[in-house]
């Protein structure tokens, strides 16, 4: 439960964040994804079923206050959340490597499928420009992000197992 | 993780179930069908009044450093603004001049009715599209304070936006700078009609693209561009901004080229929303909004 209540108070974090302070921190009116960050970390630090509610509840923030297609964006974060998830018994060291190549990859797919369905849908056929305009930016200004950000996150997230660990060592779950 | 035939829900079936419920909204809502307005409300009690605490904070904090701009800086800034004053004040001579010009044919026309006298609302932005492909934002005025959709948004005098959706005490405006905004406009001296449209694609030079110009005049950069008569949402006589290129499209009938709008974007806090809805009849004729 305290977890469930952690993760989602840092979904909000990240999604007030990113919708206010962000702004000023833009560069060339791009800012740096941080639900995408918190979504692809939660799935390789605690798997497939936490990333893709991790996603879901991030993405249907995102719907909620800035979408046009109410649901786009939940369906496309659970699915960057899942299939990180897909890695979580695969990397489990501390490294920073691991974790900016997924997010990089991730965000590549985030921006291609996003183009894709919002904007080649409505005739805007200029890929290349969308693509260094906005994607590559994007890309490279959120893996910069990821930096400061996964450190945080799996601090927060080892305290948290620590937590629930010492939990189970309680004298009341002993009969 | 290994479950066979058990009740046990597995992560592979959360997830074609969730993905079955994601298409499901997104063909709901798309169509009307249900409503995500209570969602909204809910939402927007808990996460607006956090959004506003640090764009206040956040912009308490921008102004603290422009306190600490240098005195060299400071003087310079003064001189500027003093060269400014004086061309302005030649040019609030001139301008007088055509005010009663102005006054004169207006009654000629009949044509009084200009935006300016309009009821207005002072509104605060609390916060910015969260992803780099739309422009649209939040304020902090909503149907309490007699805000509905379509109404229009302007700021420092020229065109901002649309009210798209109205809460309580919110609203989200899509700015015409959004990828997917068009307003139909005309130029102020010809009253030569065309489609202002947003472009991403022009992110770095902030300008705004108009296209279907059906127009035998000469029409030169630095002509302005206002919200037309004809225009399905948008009061007519808004300022738009200032052509600043245009060319003949090769069918040699329609004129094309570029605006930079009289707003700008990257730094919008404040803005007016107008309490004043067009009322058109005969909407139906018209191709943009």
């Amino acid at each position: 439960m305290r977890r469930r209540i952690v993760t989602f108070v840092m979904i909000l974090i990240c999604f007030v964040l990113q919708s206010t302070l962000l702004n000023l921190l833009s560069f060339g009116g791009i800012k740096p994804n941080l639900l995408l960050i918190l979504t692809v970390s939660m799935g390789l630090m605690r798997g497939k079923h936490t990333g893709l509610w991790v996603g879901f509840i991030s993405g249907l923030i995102i719907d909620i206050f800035f979408g046009n297609l109410f649901g786009f964006n939940a369906l496309l974060y659970m699915y960057i959340g899942y299939i990180n998830g897909n890695f979580y018994k695969v990397f489990y060291d501390d490294g920073i490597k691991i974790p900016m190549f997924l997010v990089a990859v991730s965000d590549l797919a985030y921006g291609m499928i996003y183009y894709l369905i919002q904007f080649a849908f409505r005739e805007r056929f200029d890929f290349s420009a969308y693509f260094t305009r906005i994607i590559l930016p994007e890309l490279v200004y959120t893996v910069l992000f990821t930096l400061i950000l996964y450190k945080l996150f799996y601090i927060i997230n080892k305290k948290l197992t620590a937590n629930e660990l010492e939990e189970n060592d309680s004298p009341w779950l002993l009969k | 993780m290994k479950k066979k035939k058990n009740f046990r829900i597995t992560n592979r079936n959360l997830l074609i179930a969730m993905t079955v419920i994601c298409i499901g909204l997104i063909a709901l809502t798309a169509t009307n069908i249900i409503s995500i307005t209570p969602l909204k409300n809910a939402a927007a009690a808990i996460v607006l009044p956090l959004q506003k605490g640090v764009t206040e904070a956040s912009s308490f904090v921008s102004d603290a450093g422009r306190n600490l701009q240098s005195k060299d800086e400071l003087l310079a800034k003064i001189d500027e603004l003093e060269a400014e004053n004086e061309k302005l004040k030649e040019q609030n001579i001139i301008d007088n001049e055509n005010l009663q010009e102005l006054k004169r044919l207006r009654e000629l026309y009949k044509t009084d009715t200009e935006y300016s006298q309009y009821e207005k609302i002072g509104a605060s932005v609390i916060s910015k599209n969260a992803g780099n492909w739309y422009s649209t934002f939040i304020i902090d005025k909503g149907s309490n304070d007699g805000i509905s959709v379509d109404m229009n948004v302007i700021a420092s005098g020229g065109l901002v936006g649309l009210v798209t959706e109205v809460g309580p005490d919110w609203a989200t405006v899509k700015s015409i700078i959004d990828d997917s905004s068009s307003v139909s406009a005309m130029t102020i001296t010809t009253e030569d009609t065309c489609i202002v449209n947003g472009d991403l694609r022009l992110i770095d030079s902030g300008k705004l693209e108009f296209d279907q110009m059906n127009t035998e005049d000469s029409i030169l950069p630095g002509e302005m561009i206002v919200t037309s008569h004809i225009s399905d949402k948008y009061l007519p006589g808004i300022c738009i901004g200032t052509i600043t290129d245009i060319t003949e499209d090769s069918n040699h009938l329609t004129k094309t080229g570029y605006i930079l709008p009289a707003v700008d974007f990257s730094n919008i806090r404040e803005v007016l929303v107008i309490k004043q809805l067009k009322q058109n009849p005969e909407s139906e004729q018209q191709t943009a909004e």
